[in-house]
C-alpha cells in the first residue's frame, strides 16, 4: 500500500514534543513543593483512579479530532451508557449482560454519529451537539433524573479488584492506550485515521472505503464509552443521568494539550496521554487546595490557551529558521 | 468539513449571484411559514389552549428570547464561524447583571454590565478566531465552559432573585398589548435585515463567509470582519440575557443552557448553512417560533420536562439535514 508507506515515514519524522511536556513536569513540581498532601502513597493511587477514566475517553476522541472530527456527545453517552448498565444490573442480571448492553448503547450512537458525519458530510460538533441532547434525554427519561442504586456488590468488587498492585480501573484504561496504539500504528485502520484527517479525499480516490473507516473511528468511541461505563459506575457503584456530561471537555482539552490538531490529520496518542495526565494532576491539586470545580474548568481553559500560543510561537519560529 | 476553513472551492458564491437566487429563498422562507402554520394547526386541534391569545402571544416571547441569541449566530455562521458560546454567555452575563441589581445599584447599570460582559466575551472569541487561529467551534466551546464556570463560580449555588418592577418590564410588559421582547425581536429583525442587506458591511460578512480567500483578495479585510460578528454575536447574548432575567426575575448559573440547542436549530432550521455564505435573519426568526413551537408543543401535551433534550437533539439533527438538503450538491467526493 503507498498510502501506508508514505504516511509512515511521515510519522516517524522527528517532531518536536509538544508544549505541554514542560508545562505538566513544573505543575508536578508546583504540585509535590506546594499542595501539603500530593505526594501521598493514598493521593498518588487516588491520582490514578481520577485520570482513568478520561484517559479511557481520551484515546478514541483522539483518533476523533485527528480525523477533523469532534464528539461532544462522549460524556452525555458515558451517563446513558452508565445508567443502562445500572439498570440491567438493578434488574437482577449479571454483570455480562450488563456490559453488553452499555456497549451496544455506546456502539449505537458511536454508529449514529459516525454515519452522520461519513456518508452525510454533516459538521461533527452539530451533530455529536445533537445527539447529546438524545443521550441526555434518554438518561433523563429512563431514570425520572434520579440516580440508580442497589445494583449489588459485583461491580463495586470488580472495580476495587487489583492485579499485582494495579487497581482494575487503571489496568482497563492502560489496555485501552495499549490496544488504541496498537490500532493506531499496526493496523490498516490507524493508517486511514491519518489519511482521513490529512486529505479524505485523496483517500477515497485511492479506491479505498473511507466512508466505512470514518464511521469506525466514531464506532470506537462509542465502544470504549460502553466499557469506560464499568468504571464510572463501579466507582460510584451507582448511576446518576447526567454524572459525566462535561467530561468531554477535559478528553478534549487532554487532546488539544497533547498537540494533537484539528486540520492536519496530526497527532501523538503519547501527548494526550501527558494531557490527560497534566489535567488529572491540576484538577487533583486544585481540589486539595480546596477550589472549586468551576474554577477548575476556568483554568483549564487558560492552559488550554497558553499551550496553544507557545505552540504557534515555537511554529513561528521554526518557520522563520527554515 | 470546518466552518471558517472552507475550502475555496467548496461553496464558492459571489455576492454577484445573490440577486439571482432571491426567487428559491423566497420559496424557502414560504416553505417555513407553511410548516409553522402546519406545526399550530396540529397544536390547535390537540391542544384547545393553543389558540388563546395569552398562549400565542407566550409562544411569540419564547420566540424572541430564542431568536435574540440565534441573530447573533446567524451573523457568526453566515460569517463562516460558529459560536457555541451564546448561551453560556447569556448566562454569566444575566448573574453579573443581577448581582449589580440586586446590590442596589440602578438597573440600567445592570443592563450596562450584562451588555458590557457578553460584548467582551464576544470579543475575546473573535481574538481567539483571527489572532489565535483556532477553529471556531473549538474556541468557542472553551469559552462556553469558561463563562459558565465563571457564572457557577459567582452565584456559588445561590440563586439571586426579585427585581424592580420597571426593569422587569423588559421581559414580562405588555405594550398595546404585545410582550416588550417581541417589539425588541422584531426591532433586531428590521436592523439585522438592513444591516446584512443593503450595507457594506454586511454585504462583505456575506462575502467572507461564502469564500474568505476570495474576500482576502478583494480587498476585504477579513479578520476585522470575523471580529465584528463574534462582538455582535456577544452583544446579542447580552440582550437576550436582559430579557430572560427581566422575565423570569431571578437567575441562577443554569438558566442559559437549555437554551443552546434550541437556537443552533432555530439557525439551521431558518436555513441558514453551517458552511458559511448563505441563509438570512429572516429565516431565523421563522425557525425561532418553529423551534418556540415545539417546546410550547409539549408543555401544552404534558410531556414530562425530561424528554425536552430528547426532543430538541432530534430536532437539531433534522435541522442540519434540512442544512444538507438545502445545500444542493456534496463537498465530500465520497
Amino acid at each position: 500500500m503507498p498510502v501506508s508507506a508514505s504516511s509512515r515515514s511521515v510519522r516517524r519524522h522527528a517532531r518536536p514534543l509538544p508544549a505541554i511536556l514542560p508545562i505538566g513536569l513544573l505543575l508536578v513540581a508546583g504540585a509535590l513543593l506546594a499542595v501539603h498532601g500530593f505526594a501521598s502513597a493514598r493521593n498518588i493511587a487516588n491520582l490514578g483512579l481520577q485520570a482513568s477514566i478520561l484517559l479511557m475517553l481520551s484515546m478514541p476522541m483522539t483518533l476523533i479530532i485527528m480525523s477533523e472530527g469532534l464528539d461532544l456527545s462522549a460524556g452525555a453517552v458515558l451517563s446513558l451508557c452508565s445508567v443502562v448498565m445500572a439498570e440491567v444490573l438493578a434488574s437482577g442480571h449479571g454483570l455480562a449482560g450488563a456490559l453488553a448492553a452499555s456497549i451496544a448503547v455506546g456502539l449505537c450512537f458511536g454508529l449514529g454519529n459516525g454515519a452522520l458525519v461519513s456518508l452525510l458530510a454533516l459538521p461533527p460538533f452539530v451533530v455529536t451537539l445533537g445527539t447529546l441532547g438524545i443521550a441526555e434525554g434518554a438518561s433523563l427519561v429512563l431514570t425520572e433524573g434520579n440516580a440508580v442504586s442497589g445494583l449489588g456488590t459485583d461491580i463495586a468488587c470488580l472495580y476495587a479488584l487489583d492485579f499485582a498492585g494495579v487497581p482494575f480501573p487503571v489496568l482497563v484504561a492502560l489496555a485501552t492506550w495499549l490496544f488504541t496504539y496498537l490500532l493506531l500504528h499496526y493496523t490498516r485502520f490507524g493508517t486511514y485515521v491519518f489519511a482521513i484527517g490529512g486529505n479524505r479525499d485523496a483517500l477515497v480516490l485511492a479506491g479505498a472505503p473511507a466512508w466505512a473507516y470514518h464511521i469506525a473511528i466514531y464506532a470506537f468511541g462509542g465502544l470504549v464509552s460502553g466499557v469506560a461505563a464499568l468504571l464510572l459506575t463501579g466507582r460510584m457503584n451507582a448511576a446518576h443521568p447526567t454524572v459525566a456530561i462535561g467530561m468531554e471537555f477535559d478528553a478534549i482539552a487532554a487532546v488539544v494539550l497533547g498537540g494533537t490538531s484539528f486540520e492536519r490529520g496530526d497527532g501523538r496518542l503519547l501527548g494526550t496521554v501527558l494531557g490527560v495526565a497534566t489535567i488529572t494532576v491540576l484538577r487533583n491539586a486544585l481540589d486539595l487546595l480546596g477550589v472549586e470545580s468551576s474554577l477548575q474548568v476556568v483554568s483549564i481553559g487558560a492552559l488550554i490557551l497558553l499551550v496553544i500560543v507557545i505552540d504557534s510561537l515555537r511554529r513561528t519560529r521554526r518557520a522563520q529558521a527554515a | 468539513m470546518i466552518p471558517g476553513s472552507n475550502a475555496p472551492e467548496a461553496t464558492s458564491r459571489l455576492p454577484a449571484h445573490w440577486r439571482h437566487r432571491l426567487a428559491g429563498d423566497h420559496a424557502a422562507l414560504a416553505l417555513r411559514a407553511v410548516l409553522i402554520a402546519l406545526i399550530g394547526l396540529a397544536l390547535a386541534l390537540s391542544s384547545d389552549a393553543f389558540l388563546s391569545t395569552a398562549n400565542v402571544l407566550n409562544v411569540l416571547r419564547q420566540a424572541s428570547l430564542i431568536f435574540l441569541l440565534a441573530a447573533g449566530l446567524t451573523l457568526v455562521i453566515l460569517c463562516g464561524g460558529f459560536d457555541l458560546s451564546v448561551a453560556a454567555n447569556l448566562t454569566l452575563s444575566a448573574c453579573l447583571a443581577a448581582g449589580v441589581i440586586k446590590a442596589g445599584f440602578s438597573p440600567w447599570l445592570g443592563v450596562v454590565t450584562a451588555l458590557a460582559c457578553s460584548t467582551a466575551a464576544g470579543a475575546l472569541n473573535g481574538l481567539a478566531v483571527t489572532l489565535l487561529r483556532l477553529p471556531p467551534f473549538l474556541a468557542t466551546y472553551a469559552m462556553l465552559w469558561i463563562l459558565q464556570g465563571l457564572a457557577f463560580h459567582y452565584m456559588g449555588g445561590q440563586e439571586i432573585f426579585g427585581f424592580p418592577p420597571a426593569f422587569r418590564a423588559l421581559g414580562t410588559g405588555f405594550l398595546l398589548g404585545v410582550p416588550v421582547p417581541v417589539y425588541l425581536m422584531a426591532a433586531v429583525l428590521v436592523a439585522a435585515t438592513i444591516f446584512m442587506r443593503s450595507t457594506n458591511l454586511g454585504q462583505e460578512i456575506y462575502a467572507v463567509g461564502a469564500n474568505p480567500e476570495a474576500a482576502r483578495l478583494s480587498g476585504i479585510p477579513v479578520r476585522r470582519r470575523q471580529m465584528l460578528v463574534y462582538m455582535l454575536s456577544g452583544l446579542m447574548s447580552g440582550i437576550a440575557a436582559v430579557v430572560f432575567l427581566a422575565r423570569v426575575n431571578a437567575a441562577d448559573a443554569g438558566m442559559g443552557e437549555p437554551l443552546l440547542l434550541p437556537v443552533i436549530a432555530a439557525v439551521l432550521i431558518g436555513g441558514t448553512s453551517l458552511f458559511g455564505g448563505v441563509g438570512s435573519v429572516l429565516g431565523t426568526v421563522l425557525g425561532s417560533i418553529i423551534l418556540a413551537l415545539v417546546i410550547n408543543g409539549m408543555n401544552l401535551l404534558d410531556i414530562r420536562a425530561q424528554w425536552q433534550p430528547l426532543v430538541v437533539g432530534v430536532v437539531l439533527l433534522a435541522a442540519v439535514m434540512v442544512d444538507l438538503v438545502g445545500r444542493g450538491r456534496r463537498e465530500r467526493i465520497g
